[in-house]
């Protein structure tokens, strides 16, 4: 167990060293931060001093040692466009990205593994068809457009929900979160279903797909041969063994969902980290570019690792194969 | 050498099965329409909406023809500057077409250049480039496009990036889908290359490159096509996506993102048709290029028949 989850992290480190090599690069290269910091007037002498100070003189590899050794401790410099540390940035607007990824990621869960247990088990009632047609909506309406189209439908006829920012807040230490006032239960509403319905109809289809394949073996019909209920066999063999491709496209998305947070919270405002990065692309802002990127990757590489020690935990055959290995 | 896969599938087999099937013939229509409302923009259009000397504010914002206030000259309503949104989104098509095929055409090139070499010459080329197209594949391609848009953005001045834009998006979203073909070239040509007629090409003495452009190539193309249709639709929504943020094509040629984007200000205000019908028509034009490409890729499995 302990050498699997070594090995796995050995080999997430190429990926993180590559993703800090291109966030240097755009550092390095791309713009001129002494032009930048210097201003209109300025003599060569201070300029030479400034590149002294910031090591620009230095050579690429110490200046890339620097940079990963100042990115381990969350040291960015400052953005550009707002004058203030990165990691300040990035910290203040986390809380409300996180928790717009988690309620999308738990709508999608937990109204998409039902719909699809349903739609597998009663494949021919109009409910499941219904649902089969909402899902082929779900999936070709782009993220923005269903944004755009639940505004106009919840903000602007009905008037039932607000259509921007994330309402009352409540400040927990240096954490933000909207779950604590009603105003804030309200805005997530919206943004969660505009973030999570592209999620939640692609595990439906899926969990619809792997139970009609597992109810066809034969496991299962021994389990009903044994006379077990319904119950028991629909959500303890059957749903039980679909979960290692549902826990696998499960985290991969959840990373889905948090790029696509990007498109979510410029359609809502919602002042979150896809908000500050796209306005930081528009204001070619690098550092912040840079550490966004740098902690996308970092979350990729984490929610990968965790998605590889479910799987130990899920499946128990990976665990004896794995033994039988190290033990031949 | 026999016919290359995707010629032998052109034959009445795959058109029996387009008849068989009345969504995909739905789809062809729908998709058919589009395309050819774009291309024939100019011809077709009621009114050129870049023409600015035929615009007249008196009347902006006028809704869709069977409402009220509607006029007929403009059947879904004008915008803010008075321009028929017909036209606009039938110009707008255009330029979306125009980026999703040049992309696809760029990711299709490159992906099949590179997974051909990775794939025939293996070792050390194959590792290097099967790992990057890993470490891509791991995170989602609209943030590949995003973040390639915005550093080439950084890197240009202002002027020039106004100028290239329409490359730049192309470039990006290209970029950003490489890795799907050359995994499927890669994969076929590893099969390719043990077969008997590859070992005799290479027994009399053709170079490598040869050996692959003209004896390899054509026969791992079939897999190509059904990509690269499925790949049509995202690339026109990632270059919706990337134009709705503001980072996509210049606003002086909108394409159906930035329209929406546009109308995206007056939803409030209650002029709905300026986002909705852009919307629409995005919608039709991704979903009729999807059905037709699971119809493609289910055709010509012949596992699945």
């Amino acid at each position: 167990m302990f050498a699997f989850i070594l090995s796995r992290i050995l080999q997430a480190l190429p990926v993180m060293l590559t993703v800090a090599l291109i966030s240097f690069a755009m550092f390095a290269y791309v713009g001129d931060p002494v032009a930048i910091m210097l201003g209109q007037d300025f003599t060569e002498a201070q300029r030479d001093a400034l590149v002294r100070e910031l090591g620009l003189d230095q050579p690429f590899f110490v200046q890339f040692a620097k940079f990963v050794v100042n990115a381990a401790q969350g040291e960015f410099g400052l953005s550009y466009r707002l004058s203030r540390p990165v990691a300040e940035l990035i910290a203040e607007r986390a809380p409300a990205t996180l928790e717009l990824a988690f309620c999308a990621a738990a709508l999608a869960l937990l109204v998409g593994v039902p719909m699809g247990v349903y739609t597998g088990l009663y494949r021919n009632s109009w409910l499941s068809r219904f649902f089969l047609t909402f899902s082929l909506i779900g999936v070709s309406l782009p993220t923005f457009l269903i944004g755009i189209l639940l505004i106009l439908i919840f903000s602007v006829w009905l008037g039932w929900l607000p259509s921007f920012g994330r309402g009352d807040v409540v400040q927990l230490g240096w954490w933000s979160t909207g779950f604590l006032t009603w105003s804030g239960i309200r805005a997530l509403i919206l943004p969660s279903i505009t973030l999570g319905l592209f999620q939640l109809t692609l595990i439906m289809r899926l969990v619809r797909a792997e139970m009609l394949e597992v109810l066809r073996t034969d496991y299962i019909k021994f389990a009903r041969a044994r006379g077990l209920p319904n119950r028991a066999v629909h959500f303890g063999h059957a749903l039980k063994n679909t979960l290692v491709p549902v826990i696998t496209i499960a985290g991969l998305q959840l990373g889905a969902i948090i790029a696509f947070a990007i498109v979510t919270e410029t359609v809502f405002q919602w002042p979150g980290m896809g908000l500050l990065f796209i306005q930081s692309v528009n204001a070619a802002d690098i550092p912040v570019m840079a550490a966004y990127l740098l902690l996308i990757a970092l979350v990729f590489v984490v929610i990968n690792l965790v998605v590889d020690l479910l799987y130990y935990a899920v499946d128990p055959r990976l665990r004896v194969e794995r033994g039988a290995v190290r033990g031949a | 050498m026999a016919a290359p896969a995707f010629v032998r599938a052109f034959d009445s087999d795959l058109w029996w099965s387009f008849r068989r099937s009345p969504v995909t013939v739905l789809s062809a229509v729908v998709a058919l329409v589009c395309v050819g409302g774009a291309l024939l923009a100019p011809l077709l259009a009621p009114h050129n909406p870049f023409d600015l000397a035929s615009l007249n504010l008196l009347d902006a914002f006028k809704p869709p023809a069977w409402a009220a206030e509607g006029d007929l000259a403009y059947p879904l309503g004008t915008d803010d500057q008075g321009r028929d949104m017909l036209s606009a989104i039938m110009y707008g098509a255009r330029v979306s077409l125009l980026v999703g095929v040049s992309a696809v055409l760029f990711s299709t090139l490159l992906g099949v250049a590179l997974g051909l070499l990775a794939g025939y010459l293996g070792g050390a080329v194959d590792a290097v480039l099967m790992r990057i197209a890993d470490i891509q594949l791991t995170f989602p391609s609209i943030l590949v496009a995003l973040l390639v848009d915005g550093v080439v953005r950084a890197a240009l001045p202002r002027e020039v990036h106004d100028q290239v834009a329409l490359f730049v998006v192309i470039f990006a979203i290209g970029i950003s889908n490489w890795p799907q073909f050359a995994r499927t070239v890669r994969g076929s040509t590893l099969v390719e290359r043990n077969k008997e007629y590859v070992l005799a090409a290479r027994v009399i003495g053709l170079s490598r490159l040869r050996i692959m452009l003209t004896h390899v190539l054509p026969n791992v193309l079939g897999p190509v096509l059904v990509i690269a249709t499925l790949s049509l639709g995202f690339a026109i929504l990632a270059e919706a996506t990337l134009s709705f943020l503001g980072v996509g094509v210049p606003p002086t040629q909108p394409s159906l993102g930035t329209l929406i984007r546009i109308g995206n200000d007056f939803l409030f205000s209650g002029e709905w048709w300026i986002t909705i019908f852009p919307g629409a028509a995005l919608v039709a034009m991704v979903l009729s290029v999807n059905l037709l490409g699971d119809w493609l890729r289910d055709a010509l499995n012949p596992k699945l028949r």
